[in-house]
């Protein structure tokens, strides 16, 4: 396996969708390539800061307009 | 309100959490703090994907309302057979494809072929070590940790995402903003699984490549 169709499996492997063969080619490849680890780790780190964007506080003005709504709809 | 309660996909995650059931029940009782809670968790993630289908910001924040109201006048008949989490995405959607269809407009096709990574980055067919990475790839590790998490950082993430192909995005805001389960973006996405990890697969690899050249300053901003 290279490099370049490592890259291409990094999601099959992060989801646990790889046939056992696949998967333990990939994982000796991890083992010898400091590059890929690295490039795996990336897309691991883009993923958790990508889920902190659901943690982003909500602008008041929106909050408080859907909370006005809310108290209409609930009247 | 037609349309808040549709035939929900049967979904594999936890929804029974006790948490989740008194969030439920308060919002069944009319509890304001309830409503504010799950408001402030989900908002920008309906607007951003009610962005998917409509191209006017003001009709995806509609879209959000009416889904909002949906869960007020729907919660009563909730039944915790999906979490409270992927009806709300469901509704959504249905809201949105309904809205999209009025405007005539439809999603254009996302190419699912073709490498991910820059072939260039790669050493050409005829070298020695062909297919191998041609150059050395910076280790993020060593990128402080408050520097990625800064709120630039994110929002530069939510700028490369919000400039992905409309079907990337689809997926990428429910499985990694949201943290949606593949088997519950498929059921909100109507598509096969296949389909979504690929549009996942290119969604996070164009995040990841922006990301990198932002950690390696080639945006202009010091690195």
């Amino acid at each position: 396996m290279t490099c370049q169709e490592l890259v291409e499996l990094v999601t099959d492997y992060l989801d646990g969708v790889m046939p056992a063969e696949e998967r333990a080619r990939f994982e000796a490849h991890l083992a010898d390539c400091p590059y890929c680890t690295i490039y795996l780790e990336q897309i691991r780190q883009t993923i958790r800061l990508t889920g902190h964007l659901s943690e982003e506080a909500l602008p008041g003005e929106i909050t408080a307009l859907l909370l006005d709504r809310f108290r209409d709809w609930t009247r | 309100m037609s349309g808040s309660l549709q035939p929900i996909q049967p979904a594999d995650s936890a929804s029974g959490s006790s948490a989740e059931q008194q969030l439920v029940a308060a919002l069944r009782r009319g509890d304001e703090t309830a409503f504010r809670t799950v408001v402030e968790r989900h908002h920008r993630s309906l607007v951003r994907l009610a962005r998917t289908y409509v191209s006017d910001p003001a009709v995806a924040e509609e879209i959000a309302q009416e889904t909002w109201l949906a869960l007020v006048r729907g919660i009563g008949q909730f039944q915790a057979r999906s979490s409270l989490k992927t009806w709300l995405f469901h509704v959504l959607v249905y809201q949105a494809r309904r809205r999209m269809k009025r405007e005539g407009r439809t999603i254009p096709f996302c190419d699912l072929e073709g490498p991910t990574v820059a072939p260039g980055c790669f050493l050409p067919p005829d070298a020695e070590w062909a297919g191998h990475w041609a150059d050395a790839l910076p280790d993020w590790e060593g990128t402080p940790e408050e520097r990625l998490l800064a709120d630039e950082t994110l929002h530069q993430v939510e700028d490369l995402i919000a400039h992905l192909p409309e079907r990337q995005r689809q997926v990428i805001i429910l499985r990694d903003v949201e943290g949606l389960s593949a088997p519950e973006t498929c059921g909100i996405l109507e598509i096969p699984d296949r389909t979504q990890r690929l549009l996942l697969h290119r969604a996070r690899s164009r995040v990841r490549a922006g990301l990198d050249a932002y950690v390696r300053g080639e945006d202009g901003k010091p690195a």
